[in-house]
């Protein structure tokens, strides 16, 4: 996740797509589907993310580790 | 050449009259190698009652999730495990959204909320948004916000709403295997007030819910007998929670297929590329179907998904040789 500002810059423990443990299990499909896709979870408490898309870009806020943007 | 394109070569193309049902049913049913053919003739019926213009448009989700409905497709129901989360966006952010549009040259920018229909709240974030867009913005401002009543659309005619977008999402008969929180005719009434207002009726689907290729055909008549001035054509991404979350995408050719045959059963309506594009088309197909029949895109990113950057959109148009639609020429 490309953050900014008060953004997460933590290792990513869970998958920010499927919210499962990114270390366990195959997350390529969810690599893969992210290319077209906003993040879901914060990758740092599993914590489903206010996610707002634009036009031309994301904002995906998580209340505890705050708010990753598209780069 | 297939007898149903000789046919749809002087009814369609000469006269300007739409396939019926069973036309359109054969065109969905073409060979694989009578596409090409199906989509050179959807295009040249589009050259002719359209024109080489392409219309652009942005769209952004003024309420996302959280919705009262259904519709099995759609991760913003709020009655679906799906992990999109409820969220407004303020008046500045929609602004700025609006400039973001513009700024790709496209004419036409869409304010979609998740909701059944609009409630006091969601009337007074349209009344300020739409005055702040119409003074800082150069664009058209359209907008979709589920079901009406007669005052909601007055009031939408009032604000400078010119377009309403409101799909059927399927076929008459296969709705209810779709959506049981609402009916297909209450979407239909809806869709007679908004065009009796005066506004622009925007209205399309998406192919791909399980729909058997005879309902593909009823949907695409029953909407030419609407006879909308747009029609966004989806196609299903099947999103993780919801009910249709492990259907199969639907097959480029397929696609391609619907896109000259809703083509050929609409020839002078506005045909749109929506959501799902990039998964079912990707970008040869995109070519295919702006050669097959689409006069219209959406650029730039969906409500809860990503599309291609704008720029690449646009100069896929620009190699084409298909001009933009200008703001002079909507107005
Ligand atoms: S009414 Fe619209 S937002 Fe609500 S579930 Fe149906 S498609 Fe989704
Ligand atoms: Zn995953
Ligand atoms: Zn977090």
């Amino acid at each position: 996740m490309t953050g900014k500002g008060d953004a997460v810059t933590a290792a990513a423990l869970w998958c920010d797509r499927c919210g499962e443990r990114a270390a366990e299990g195959d997350h390529s499909a969810c690599a893969a589907a992210r290319r077209l896709e906003p993040p879901r979870y914060c990758p740092a408490c599993r914590r489903r993310m206010k996610v707002q898309v634009l036009p031309a870009g994301w904002s995906a806020t998580c209340v505890e580790h705050g708010t990753a943007r598209s780069g | 050449m297939p007898e149903i394109l000789d046919l749809a070569r002087t009814q369609v193309l000469e006269r300007g009259v739409g396939l019926d049902e069973a036309g359109v049913l054969a065109v969905l049913r073409l060979p694989d190698e009578c596409v090409p053919d199906a989509l050179q003739l959807a295009h040249e019926v589009r050259m002719r009652w359209c024109g080489p213009e392409v219309e652009v448009e942005g769209i952004v989700s003024l309420k996302t999730g959280g919705c009262p409905e259904d519709c099995h497709f759609c991760s913003q129901s709020g009655l679906f495990t799906s992990p999109v989360r409820s969220v407004w966006l303020d008046i500045p952010a929609l602004v700025e959204a609006a400039k973001q549009t513009a700024k790709t040259g496209a004419t036409e920018f869409c304010i979609v909320a998740a909701v059944r229909g609009p409630d006091d709240r969601l009337m007074k974030q349209m009344r300020e948004g739409v005055a702040a867009i119409r003074a800082e913005v150069d664009i058209q401002v359209a907008a979709s916000l589920g079901m009406l009543s007669q005052a909601q659309v007055d009031e939408l005619v009032e604000m400078g709403v010119h377009r309403y977008n409101h799909n059927l999402e399927t076929c008459r008969s296969y709705f209810p295997n779709v959506v049981t929180t609402h009916s297909w005719e209450e979407r239909w009434d809806t869709l007679r007030m908004v065009r009796d207002s005066g506004m622009e009726v925007c209205c399309g689907g998406i192919l791909g819910l399980g729909e058997t290729v005879e309902q593909r055909a009823e949907f695409a008549v029953q909407l030419a007998e609407l006879d909308p001035h747009e029609v966004p054509l989806n196609f299903l991404n099947p999103r993780p929670g919801t009910p249709l979350g492990d259907r199969p995408v639907v097959e480029g050719k397929d696609a391609l297929r619907a896109i000259a045959a809703f083509r050929l059963a609409m020839p002078r309506t506005i045909l749109r590329y929506a959501g799902g594009r990039e998964l079912t088309l990707g970008d040869l197909g995109t070519r295919d179907g702006l050669l097959g029949g689409i006069n219209a895109v959406i650029v730039g990113n969906y409500l809860t998904t990503l599309g291609r950057p704008a720029g690449d959109d646009l100069a896929l148009l620009d190699e084409l040789k298909m001009p933009v639609k200008a703001l002079s020429a909507t107005l």
